[in-house]
């Protein structure tokens, strides 16, 4: 056969092209996008949306490739088409997490669906940290490692507190507005090339967190609602047909669980394979050590949010145990493990009512997912988890039907808890916005 | 105050009236016909009118949904809504099982609450029975009725309406008994509801019946009852549940006018998905018009006294029977098209008997049969020839179009498009299961909506915004046409819309082309469905080429089976047709029973005719008709068959151990039971796979769009079960065997991980030790080391030594097994070769040569002549080499590999085995295709999953041998 030589993305091209991001996880990768600008690279972040990005999909990526693909496909495809692009100047980057899942293989099916398309020019970065793509990857550095963690760090928080301020805000928009100015601070000093020594960041993260608390709010008892699943769908409004607002439509506070965990997750997985099946001293402790590393970052986060009274995810060292008796660590394929363990972490937290997204036929899902529902509400019986299937051709009625019969559910058992109303928590959180300006 | 609860479903529309103390003071139960709205606005007008207008209202259904908020009514789920109801009004009630329209849901309500619907893929229960009632012309009453008769229930593929109905259609066909399939598809159902739903909880203690489905049909219920082992009711208001709980529920006082007013105001706007109109103008389609109407088949008069040979083709398909008569030189002298109401056989011997009547002089050189009916027709009414439908397609396209370069058909059930290059078939796509139903569905929709076919897709050519349905199956489409309802769409919209939606699930997930080039300059399109000008319209438009629709499009498999004929007919022939007499005197008797011959039990259908032949179908094998069982021989997959089963258990020190035969313990038991009988176990195996073992485990299965091999996996260890074991082993296995071929080793998530599936789902292993630690083969040394303290912990005597021995012996018996799989593989090759006979590299994954896995599509091929070797035989004889996926499982490995042997041999051809619901093999299907393409072979892809009739499978490998056959002579006359 011969095999399609397919154009790789050199480092001259970091000064002649654009490239394009998906848009998966909004909050995270407007500021990965201010990262790469920093280093040098000219890039825009993927906006478009609407049928036509599924349906470019649907035409030139095999239907029965998971959804995620799909979408990511087309909406690439949708921008090379839409004439706002200099395509012999424009580059695409994709995500690469490596293993045993099938999206191992957006890259090629992407570099497929370009040629079928008629962009057989336009180069694919691979972003992967698993060493796969050496001549057509990211180049990748120490420091520049250390900006991409930040990128994490910084919009998990915001994620997080804005989620928990916005349900109960007084002012309607408060909490969004707010999230939009730490973001454009924040992507600001990244241009300048401050913001992401752990310095800063111990000094950036309490203030912020100081901020939000500050937020009037009225906290009246809400039905909770935890997202877990297939990384894409969990997080991208493309993806999930805009879970996350039509759960704010229904009174609900929403917990998306971090992107850093998952990144720890892919950073425990090699050692823990090591562990499992053999390997040199270096294979099996070299997660250990990297994990030390983020771990200082990680407890400054959850500091961040615990002293200013919200919710934080537990350490990942913790999260690790929730697995006992439950799912093996050893299931490192998609979110594997994490899965699971995100789903027992969130009704321990108070997050009991839980949607677990997956694209239709999501092969890890069927065990990490939907074959962990049982056990864990075995366990824990007042888990409330409903499944959901997301597919070009799923209606969202469908799936809105499903939720809503799970959000019914967890309304009843809201009521019957009969909870008396929270005291009012603004003149608390008052106070410690003043304590902590007194700090800075 | 009063309280009023309007529960919108998908079909019908259902309202109860409650005074204070909550006695019903009026309910009704309507079907809507998809005017939702409307519907609604005027019941509420109507209460109004009865009661007054202040009440109290909540609304629930699945379409009560976006309503309920545009009129800021309370809005309560449905399922939910059941359970409020059935809090109140039955006592004592421990499960409900409430099927609709659309959705089927249980509702667990003691010990522990849970609530639970049918995923998204499993839709369509009340819908589905609905359809099925009109494929058997009947209404659902009477197939109800009938059902109550069956002798027998025929195995029918479960999970879901599409996948049911391709096996129920070739059942019809095949003359099966209505009252047998009526009985069949309602166990489809309890089927389909309890491997989706159960998901490992038991159904016990008192059972409610709820929703339509269940009040109407008694056998329903008894499906239910025999199939779980309990006394279900259906309890007073059993239709209404929903309606009640949404009753009991409002809590709000409303102006029942004004909310009807508010609706009506909704009404009128349209918010759902849309696409361009098919027509921009009447001129537009005057010229669509002007330039169809040119494509005309060449006719001639075929009057009274009429004396020259003639040539019948009879194109017996999944909906409907054509006939085409044709003179010596191929001219059309008459057609006949009608619905197939169930049994073709009747309907053929009228068009006969016809010809017969108004000919006196008639001489028929030849009848050629062909589609899925084509054997019975034949055996019936003596036939000359048989000819496969995709022959008989391109033969009428090729003679109508000299150089057309592709044809796409689009029959009821089916679709079928072949690439044409110098003049031979070089590529065929036939639709797979999911996409299968397109064309049927266009006629059953407009039936229920009271449409004629016509009239229906006539609506649509004008639409001016047609909704987008999507491309997944009909399914889908059925509950997104009810979804654009909700939203307003208009009849034409939706007609429009279903049109251009079975052209997109033709074009995506068929051809699979993305533009014009692809097709070629002269594309043909035919099959009934073509008729349709709006679907010949959306073809146009979204490929964007012009096509030639011949004139009879529904009729070219007929007339290209008389053309057939014709080309195999010697001068002077007289066809042996029943005469005039014996067609008179025809007769047809239709019974079903199992075969009992062997193991498998196939339900059969025997044809017997008045001259006392019979016609025998729903065999998986040859037996029952020639008498003589299978030998195997020249079939690998047999070959392995029996050397898995030849691992019997040798009693040991230590106990009983089982291993499940699912997944990858089809490769592996060797491994295993060398590995374990050394250590001194009896080594206990399941056996192969078979439909009670699948049905004993399917309540356990926690995610229906799993692949079937793994749903098996339940069946397997509940079997294990009742062994009385010791302890049951099935480890986890991220990585597989490293054999070289690819950039990596993994097993897919699938395989590596579903013993966390079993452990976390099956009650059955609570009782027995269950063994399912993460070990990796590719390590030998480390092996051997963890395995010991994985088994210490169970087994505190083994030593380490012990180990160490049995994990010799199990590596040494692994690798025997697959040398002799490679030497067996090599024999049949060279055996093959010496008799000149094809050679099918039947390629997929280790557990598909489990008999229940691949329905007997080995034995298929070698029935046919070929000689069948698996992808893992000749693996080994190719080198590594590039491929332009990431090549990271070693199972899929092997497949690339097989397809290069395959490109390196030109007296082999592939056929690759794809299960549905793997994920990864939407990856290596492209590839492998591309593989083989890249030496000009034919590629052929076979999703298999529960369905059990191989029709579809038989069209598909005949095509397959046809083109070859072709192309073999082509090549002698270069």
């Amino acid at each position: 056969m011969e095999m399609q030589t397919y154009p790789k993305f050199t480092p001259e091209m970091k000064k002649t092209h654009k490239i394009l991001i998906p848009n998966m996880a909004p909050v995270q990768f407007r500021i990965l996008a201010a990262v790469m600008e920093e280093a040098g690279y000219t890039c825009e972040l993927l906006e478009n949306c609407g049928s036509q990005v599924s349906e470019l999909g649907l035409k030139y990526v095999h239907n029965d490739t998971c959804y995620p693909a799909l979408l990511v496909i087309g909406q690439f495809l949708d921008a090379l088409g839409s004439g706002k692009y200099d395509l012999d100047h424009t580059a695409l980057i994709i995500t690469q997490t490596g293993g045993g899942c099938r999206a191992s293989n957006y890259i090629h099916l992407l570099r497929k669906a370009l040629v079928k398309a008629g962009y057989p020019q336009v180069p694919v970065v691979s972003l992967n940290f698993s060493g796969l793509e050496k001549d057509s990857g990211f180049p990748m550095s120490l420091p520049f490692l250390g900006k991409l963690l930040a990128v994490v760090y910084y919009g998990d928080l915001l994620v997080a507190l804005k989620a928990q301020t916005e349900p109960y805000e007084v002012e309607k928009g408060a909490a969004k507005a707010l999230q939009e100015k730490w973001l454009d601070t924040i992507c600001g000093w990244i241009h300048q090339g401050r913001g992401c020594s752990s310095r800063e960041m111990k000094a950036a993260m309490p203030k912020i967190a100081a901020e939000f608390a500050g937020i009037p709010v009225r906290r009246t008892p809400k039905v909770k609602v935890g997202v877990v699943g297939e990384i894409y769908v969990k997080y991208s409004p493309l993806g999930n047909n805009d879970l996350e607002n039509f759960l704010a439509s229904q009174d609900c506070e929403v917990n998306l669980p971090g992107l850093m965990g998952f990144l720890q997750y892919c950073v425990y997985n090699p050692s823990e394979t090591a562990r499992l099946y053999g390997g040199n001293f270096f294979e099996k402790h070299i997660s250990d050590w990297i994990l030390k590393y983020i771990e200082g970052m990680e407890t400054v986060v959850i500091n961040a949010l615990r002293n200013h009274g919200y919710h934080a995810p537990l350490p990942f060292r913790e999260l690790i145990r929730l697995t006992d008796g439950m799912i093996s660590t050893g299931d490192k394929m998609g979110e594997g493990w994490l899965l699971t363990a995100e789903m027992i972490e969130l009704v321990c937290s108070g997050y009991e009512n839980i949607i677990c997204a997956q694209p239709f036929g999501c092969l890890p899902n069927h065990i990490c997912g939907k074959g962990m529902i049982n056990k864990i509400r075995e366990r824990y019986p007042q888990a409330n988890i409903t499944p959901i299937d997301y597919d070009p051709s799923a209606t969202r009625v469908n799936q809105e039907n499903r939720i809503k019969l799970m959000l019914a559910v967890a309304r009843e058992r809201l009521a019957d808890r009969e909870e008396p109303p929270a005291p009012e928590k603004t003149l608390r959180h008052t106070q410690e916005l003043r304590e902590a300006h007194a700090a800075v | 105050m009063l309280k009023v609860g309007l529960d919108a479903g998908s079909t019908t529309i259902k309202c109860v009236v409650l005074d204070e103390k909550e006695q019903i003071l009026y309910s009704t139960y309507e079907r809507h016909f998809s005017h939702i709205v409307g519907k609604t606005e005027e019941l509420l007008r109507r209460v109004a009118k009865q009661f007054g207008g202040k009440a109290k209202l909540a609304i629930s259904g699945s379409a009560g949904m976006g309503m309920a908020e545009s009129v800021q009514a309370p809005f309560v789920q449905e399922v939910y809504a059941t359970r409020v109801a059935a809090n109140r009004l039955s006592d004592g009630a421990d499960v409900v099982i409430e099927l609709g329209g659309e959705d089927a849901k249980i509702l667990f309500l003691t010990g522990g609450m849970e609530v639970r619907m049918n995923g998204s893929c499993a839709g369509g229960t009340g819908a589905f029975i609905d359809q099925m009632a009109t494929l058997l012309k009947m209404t659902a009453d009477e197939m109800d009725e009938a059902a109550g008769k069956a002798e027998k229930t025929y195995t029918i593929a479960s999970r879901c309406g599409v996948f049911a109905k391709s096996d129920i259609q070739p059942l019809i066909n095949q003359g099966a008994k209505a009252e047998d399939i009526a009985a069949s598809i309602y166990q489809a159902v309890v089927n389909q509801t309890v491997a989706g739903l159960a998901q490992g909880r038991p159904i016990k203690g008192r059972v409610l019946y709820l929703g339509g489905p269940l009040t109407f049909s008694k056998c329903l219920r008894e499906s239910f009852d025999r199939t779980l082992d309990v006394t279900g009711v259906c309890p007073e208001n059993s239709l209404l549940f929903v309606a009640l709980g949404a009753a009991f529920y409002a809590d709000q006082t409303f102006d029942l006018n004004a909310v009807a007013g508010r609706l009506k105001e909704r009404g009128a706007s349209e918010t759902y998905r849309s696409q361009p109109p098919l027509f921009a103008s009447q001129a537009e389609y005057d010229a669509f018009q002007a330039r169809h109407a040119k494509a005309k088949v060449e006719r001639a008069v075929f009057g009274p006294d009429y004396a020259a040979p003639v040539h019948i083709g009879i194109d017996s398909g999944s909906t409907t029977v054509k006939v085409a008569v044709i003179d010596q030189d191929a001219r059309l002298l008459f057609t006949d098209y009608q619905p197939n109401l169930g049994n073709p056989v009747p309907l053929i011997r009228g068009v006969l008997q016809r010809l017969y009547d108004e000919h006196p002089a008639l001489h028929v050189a030849s009848v050629t049969t062909t589609g899925y009916g084509e054997d019975l027709a034949k055996n019936a009414f003596h036939g000359d020839y048989g000819v496969v439908e995709t022959v008989a397609h391109f033969t009428a396209a090729r003679h109508f179009l000299p150089n057309v370069d592709f044809i796409i058909d689009i029959g009821g059930q089916d679709m079928k498009c072949f690439k044409i290059e110098d003049g031979a078939i070089s590529n065929i796509f036939l639709n797979e299961a999911c996409s299968s139903g397109c064309g049927s569905f266009l006629q059953t929709f407009a039936q229920a909506l009271g449409h004629d076919m016509k009239d229906f897709a006539k609506l649509g050519l004008f639409a001016n915004r047609p909704v987008d349905l999507g491309s997944r199956c009909t399914v889908f489409m059925n509950s997104s046409v009810k979804q654009a309802q909700k939203d307003g769409a208009s009849i034409e919209n939706i007609s429009a819309g279903l049109s251009i939606s079975v052209v997109k699930n033709a074009i995506y997930k068929v051809i699979r082309a993305s533009s014009p080039e692809e097709l070629g300059r002269n594309v043909v399109v035919q099959g009934g469905t073509f008729y349709n000008e709006a679907v010949l319209r959306a073809f146009e438009k979204e490929m964007g080429v012009e096509v030639i629709r011949p004139d009879i499009a529904g009729l070219m498999g007929a007339y290209g089976a008389a053309l057939c004929g014709r080309g195999k007919a010697s001068p002077g022939q007289v066809s042996t047709l029943l005469d005039r007499n014996a067609l008179a005197a025809f007769s047809q008797k239709t019974e079903s029973r199992v075969c009992g011959l062997c193991g498998n039990n196939c339900q059969l259908t025997v044809n017997t005719f008045s001259d006392g032949q019979t016609f025998i179908s729903g065999n998986r094998c040859d037996r029952p008709v020639t008498g003589r069982a299978e030998t195997g021989e020249g079939n690998l997959c047999a070959y392995k068959r029996k050397l898995i089963l030849g691992y019997k258990p040798v009693p040991g020190k230590r106990g009983k151990i089982g291993l499940p035969l699912c997944l990858n313990m089809w490769e592996l038991l060797p491994f295993w039971h060398a590995f374990f009988t050394k250590l001194g176990f009896a080594v206990y195996h399941s056996p192969l796979s078979s439909r009670d073992l699948y049905l004993k485990g399917q309540a356990t299965i926690p995610s229906d769009t799993a692949c079937f091999p793994a749903k098996l996996a339940h069946g397997h260890i509940q079997f294990l079960s009742k062994l009385g074991l010791d302890a049951i082993f099935y480890p986890c296995m991220t990585y597989n065997i490293d054999e070289g071929l690819g950039d990596n080793h993994y097993n897919c998530p699938v395989v590596a991980y579903y013993p966390e599936v079993i452990a976390g789902n099956c009650p059955e292993i609570k009782n027995t030790k269950f063994i399912y630690d993460y070990v990796g083969l590719h390590r030998p040394k480390d092996f051997t080391r963890k395995i010991f303290g994985i088994l210490q912990r169970r087994f505190p005597d083994i030593t380490k030594k012990e180990i160490h021995e049995a994990s010799d012996a199990a590596y040494a018996e692994y690798a025997s097994h697959m040398a002799q799989i490679r030497k067996e593989g090599a024999r049949v090759i060279e055996q093959a070769r010496a008799e000149g006979r094809r050679i099918i590299i039947l390629a997929g994954r280790p557990y598909h040569t489990d008999p229940e896995i691949n329905h007997g599509i080995d034995a298929l091929l070698t029935r046919s002549g070929a000689a069948v070797v698996t992808e893992d035989a000749i693996s080994s004889q190719v080198e590594k080499f590039p491929t332009t996926v990431l090549n990271q499982w070693t199972y899929h490995s092997r497949l690339y590999a097989a397809a290069k042997y395959c490109c390196e041999h030109r007296d082999c051809d592939l056929v690759q085995l794809v299960s549905f619901g793997c994920g990864v093999d939407a990856i290596t299907t492209d590839e492998t295709q591309a593989i083989l393409q890249s030496a000009g072979k034919l590629y052929t892809e076979l999703k298999i999953d529960e369905i059990t009739n191989l029709g579809a499978v038989r069209i598909r490998l005949r095509s397959l041998f046809a083109a070859l056959e072709e192309q073999d002579e082509e090549g002698k006359e270069l």
